[in-house]
This record gives C-alpha cells, sequence and structure tokens, in this order.
C-alpha cells in the first residue's frame, strides 16, 4: 500500500458534480496527513476535459465506451481493478446516488472497510454523521485501503477548485455488464420553480397531516413565497417532486428558508445550507437543523402559527 | 414465479433522545427505541407492488433484533407471503457487513430473483447493506431506485440523480436494489390484521452462525455534535417570539 489519496471524480451529462471538488478539498487534508499525493479519478469516454480544475496533483483518466455514462458495474469494475492494482491508503467517493452504489460493493468486493458519511477530515480523523446527523463518529484509516464516502458541509467546493493539474491516462477493464441506461428522464416541468424563489416556507414531517401543508401556504402567501418540502412530504404524495429541497431535489438559496417541523437530516441540509437566512421552527430541542440555522424557535409550529400569521398581517 | 426477498433492519428511533455508550465509541442501546428503517419500509411496499402488478412472492426476512416480530407480523399483514428471521448474536450493535454476509448466507436456500432492500439506514457507519449483500451473493446492485417494473428476465429501474433527474437503466435479474422510495407511501394495517396474523403466520427461523464483521469499522469515538454554531435561539410565548419574527423579517427585507 502506498500514501496516495483517490478522490473519484461524480460527473453527470459534462458536468462535474460540487462533490468532487468537496472531496478534494478533504483528500488534500488527508494527503496532508499521510505524505502521499493527491489523485482524482476521472472516468469516462471523452471526458479529458472535465480535468481542467481539478485541485489534484494528478488526474488518473481511464477512457472507456462503457463508462461514457454512469453505471454502478461498469465503475465498480474499473475501479476495483485500480485500487486493487494501486492500493492507495485511501479513496473518496460522494455519498451520493453515485458513490454509494459504487463504494458499498468495492469494500465487500475487495474485502476493505468503508466509512460512509464522512463531513470532514480532521487531525488525520474521519468525522462522519450518523443518525440524521444526531452523532458523530470518529474513524481512523484502516491498515488497508480505506473506502470513504462524503458528504457536503465541512468544505466548500471552492476549495477543491485549481488546476489545470498533470492528466495520466490509466488503463481500465470493463466486461460483461449487468446494468445499462435506457435514458435520461427529465423532471416535470413544475408550476414553481422553488430555486428562484426569494422566501421558502419549507415543510417536513412535523406539518403532521396533508391538510396542514394550507398553513404554510398562507405564510408563503402573506411572504411572497412558495412552499417547499423535505423528502418525507414528497414521499407521501402531498407534494410533487418539483418542490422537494435536498439531495435528490433542488438545491435552494433564497433569502429567508422558514422551515416548519424538518429535522435536518444531512440529505436535506445538503440542499439549503446555502440559503442566506434559516430559521428553524421544530417541537425537538436536538433537531441537528438548529446546528445550521441562524434562528431557531423551540415549539410546538402549530401553536406559533396563528400567532405569526396575525402578526405578519399587522405588520403590513 | 417471481420470488422477492426483501431484508429489512431496525436503526435507532430519532425522535428520541440518542446517547453515547460508556466505551465512548458507540450508541448507548440501553434505552434505544428501534424501528424499521424508513426505507426498508419502502422496500416491502415496492415488493408488494410488484407481486400486486405482476404476481410473485414475497419473502421478508430480517435478523432477529428485539422488536422484529411485531415487523415482521406487520409486513405479512401487509401482503409478504412469508416472514424469515435470523437468528444469531443479534442483541448489541452489529456492523452492516456482518448482517450482509449473514443475509446471503440466508440467500441461498432461498433463490430469489430479485432483491429489494432499504437504499440505506439511519446509523450505517460501514456504508449500507445493499451494496455488500449484492457483492457477497455475485449479484449487479443499483440504488436510489424510485420505481421498478420487471420485463422479462430484467428489471427496469428508475434511478434517482439530484434535481429530480431520473436514470431508466435495466439491470439483469437475479439483482439488488436499493430502494429510495416506492412507487407509492408504505400502506397502513390495522392492528386487528396484524394480531390475526399472529396466530395464522409463523415466523420461520433461520441459523445464521456467528456474525463475521470483517471489514467493519475500529470507531475510536462517537459524541454528539457540538453546539457551537446554534442557532439563536428565540424565547418567549408564542406571541413574542411572532413578533420577533416579523421584526427579522423586516430586517432581512421580506416585509
Amino acid at each position: 500500500m502506498n500514501n496516495d489519496i483517490y478522490v473519484v471524480i461524480e460527473h453527470l451529462r459534462g458536468q462535474v458534480a460540487d462533490i468532487s471538488y468537496i472531496m478534494l478539498a478533504a483528500g488534500r487534508d488527508l494527503a496532508r496527513e499521510t505524505g502521499g499525493k493527491l489523485a482524482a479519478v476521472l472516468l469516462g469516454q471523452n471526458a479529458q476535459a472535465l480535468a481542467e480544475n481539478l485541485a489534484a496533483d494528478q488526474v488518473l483518466y481511464g477512457e472507456n465506451a462503457a463508462l461514457a455514462e454512469f453505471t454502478s458495474d461498469a465503475y465498480q469494475q474499473a475501479l476495483a481493478g485500480l485500487i486493487s492494482e494501486n492500493q492507495p491508503r485511501a479513496a473518496f467517493f460522494g455519498s451520493t446516488t453515485i458513490g454509494t452504489d459504487v463504494a458499498g460493493t468495492l469494500s465487500a468486493r475487495l474485502n476493505i472497510p468503508l466509512v460512509s458519511s464522512c463531513s470532514k477530515i480532521s487531525d488525520g480523523m474521519i468525522v462522519s454523521q450518523i443518525c440524521g446527523g444526531k452523532i458523530m463518529a470518529e474513524t481512523k484509516l484502516a491498515d488497508t485501503t480505506t473506502l470513504i464516502t462524503m458528504i457536503p458541509g465541512g468544505y466548500k467546493p471552492e476549495q477543491g477548485r485549481g488546476g489545470p493539474p498533470e492528466v495520466k491516462p490509466v488503463p481500465v477493464s470493463v466486461a460483461d455488464l449487468k446494468v445499462a441506461l435506457n435514458q435520461y428522464i427529465e423532471p416535470e416541468v413544475a408550476d414553481v420553480d422553488i430555486t428562484k424563489e426569494k422566501v421558502l416556507i419549507s415543510i417536513g414531517r412535523g406539518i403532521q397531516t396533508a391538510d396542514n401543508i394550507e398553513l404554510a401556504q398562507a405564510l408563503a402567501d402573506l411572504l411572497g413565497g412558495a412552499v417547499s418540502a423535505s423528502r418525507p412530504v414528497v414521499d407521501q404524495g402531498w407534494l410533487p417532486t418539483s418542490r422537494m429541497v435536498g439531495k435528490s431535489g433542488q438545491r435552494v438559496k433564497p433569502k429567508l428558508y422558514l422551515a416548519l417541523g424538518i429535522s435536518g437530516a444531512p440529505e436535506h441540509v445538503e440542499g439549503m445550507a446555502d440559503a442566506e437566512n434559516i430559521i428553524a421552527i421544530n417541537i425537538d430541542p436536538g433537531a441537528p437543523l438548529f446546528d445550521v440555522a441562524k434562528y431557531g424557535v423551540n415549539v410546538d409550529l402549530f401553536d406559533l402559527i396563528d400567532p405569526l400569521i396575525e402578526a405578519i398581517e399587522a405588520a403590513k | 414465479m417471481t420470488h422477492i426477498l426483501v431484508p429489512v433492519k431496525l436503526v435507532p428511533d430519532l425522535v428520541e433522545e440518542l446517547q453515547i455508550a460508556g466505551s465512548g465509541n458507540a450508541l448507548d442501546m440501553t434505552w434505544l427505541r428501534l424501528i424499521i428503517s424508513e426505507f426498508d419500509d419502502h422496500a416491502i411496499e415496492q415488493a408488494i407492488i410488484l407481486k400486486e402488478r405482476s404476481g410473485g412472492e414475497v419473502t421478508v426476512i430480517a435478523p432477529d433484533q428485539e422488536g422484529m416480530d411485531d415487523v415482521l407480523f406487520t409486513a405479512a399483514a401487509k401482503g409478504a407471503d412469508r416472514i424469515t428471521k435470523l437468528s444469531g448474536d443479534f442483541g448489541e450493535g452489529f456492523n452492516n457487513h456482518a448482517l450482509a454476509r449473514a443475509f446471503a448466507s440466508a440467500v441461498e436456500g432461498l433463490a430469489p430473483d430479485l432483491i429489494l432492500t432499504g437504499v440505506q439506514g439511519n446509523n450505517d457507519l460501514d456504508g449500507s447493506v445493499g451494496p455488500c449483500l449484492a457483492e457477497y451473493l455475485g449479484m449487479a446492485y443499483v440504488g436510489y431506485v424510485a420505481g421498478v417494473s420487471l420485463e422479462g428476465g430484467k428489471a427496469v429501474i428508475k434511478k434517482e440523480y439530484p434535481g429530480g433527474l431520473i436514470a431508466e437503466m435495466e439491470v439483469a435479474l437475479p439483482a439488488v436494489l436499493g430502494i429510495q422510495a416506492a412507487e407509492q407511501p408504505p400502506r397502513y394495517v390495522a392492528v386487528s390484521k396484524v394480531r390475526q396474523m399472529m396466530k395464522e403466520t409463523s415466523i420461520v427461523e433461520i441459523d445464521a452462525g456467528d456474525l463475521d464483521p470483517s471489514g467493519g469499522l475500529d470507531v475510536s469515538r462517537m459524541y454528539l455534535p457540538e453546539a457551537a454554531e446554534r442557532a439563536e435561539m428565540l424565547q418567549g410565548n408564542e406571541k413574542e417570539v411572532a413578533a420577533r419574527l416579523v421584526e427579522i423579517f423586516k430586517e432581512i427585507g421580506v416585509i
């Protein structure tokens, strides 16, 4: 094993995902500890140009027609070969719809450990957030190559931008694929584009029933904004997917993000952490969103909404 | 006939207060309330939707954790044909690699065509169960799935990407799919129906033998997040808080 740190670059339809730059920032912290090089691993077809802004010592570029679009088994095969042959000290993947598919299977295939949900490297320790952000865990690098999946929060994407780095082509072999991409299905055209709203009244599990959404809508109407939601509300079918904020939903940066009954799991925070003013209203004093918000109110939201509506009406 | 297997596990109920064990590197399990992982609940729902749409049989399999019997009888009440429990040392904490190995050894005798499990659990630290299970069984894995249909020897799935983008993929069977969301919310079943299942059905037990936790992690420390950057908490009764919020709305220019 050597001391190098790999960062598996995520890209989709010609765009490098922000998590890739965040991983490079974390990888730089870890490489400083191990004394190795920071290598970005870029897989694709005609994708070399995506290496341009990667703040890595080196880009290992694996080109193959089967890697033109992401599929879990093509990526897994390519990376299993690369990692077992070169044995880096650690390899970062996004804790994303792309990275987790690959990191988990590689861990089992190569029998090496996987540390998930890392938000920060601190003094060489891998700091993870589990239990919806309510528990932190610190893990050391193992004696073998350690795989790490990364969530946003501890670094800004700008910290991982730089370059252009040296690009080194590496051979990758991919065969007998069991997964194939048929097509991409574009998101439905939304009645409201929540990424463009200045005010979002965002609702979570705490809203309890579909009927209660009208309370949030009343607030949104008064403040000239729209209602958005965390995943559980959308999974219940109470609001369309286009209103979902978070990992699989939209990333929003409104002037005001008023969160009603949203606990603040990392998957949700990922979509709204950059909002200018976050106010969290939650009955649970331990809700992780209070660690992200500027202002917090620890009350039953149903006790607060009516007085709040009255106060806004009086102030207008 | 299509046989769909659904491995599930229990996770901490995050509504409850979580505490760290005296060892300083694990959750305190003493008072921990465990509930079915919500994504596993979606996996059960998706399996039953597939069965209702195209026929087949659904088996739900789970480690022998305290409170699991209720979860399994609830699954039976929802429409699972068989409920199975892995007996083994699942009392204290166990990692997902060990659980995936235990599932894999049991799966060999069950010969499923498709395995659906939750894409993650809230306490996953060594990765989630699905990808490990797929690899131990030599099957393909695709996660973040929010829609499955079966066509010939393939599953046609909808995989979620950020921003609402969906990738439609074909996966050769047998395969393991990590379910993010079922095509409809998990159905509700009346307690009376669950009780009826307790009388009419029995849980099949499979011995998981000794657990093999290799590939898991050596955690140095667990702790509650430090509240260094905590929000300014607004105090007072509802009227006072509402008045303060209006002031803040004015300061930031939304009123």
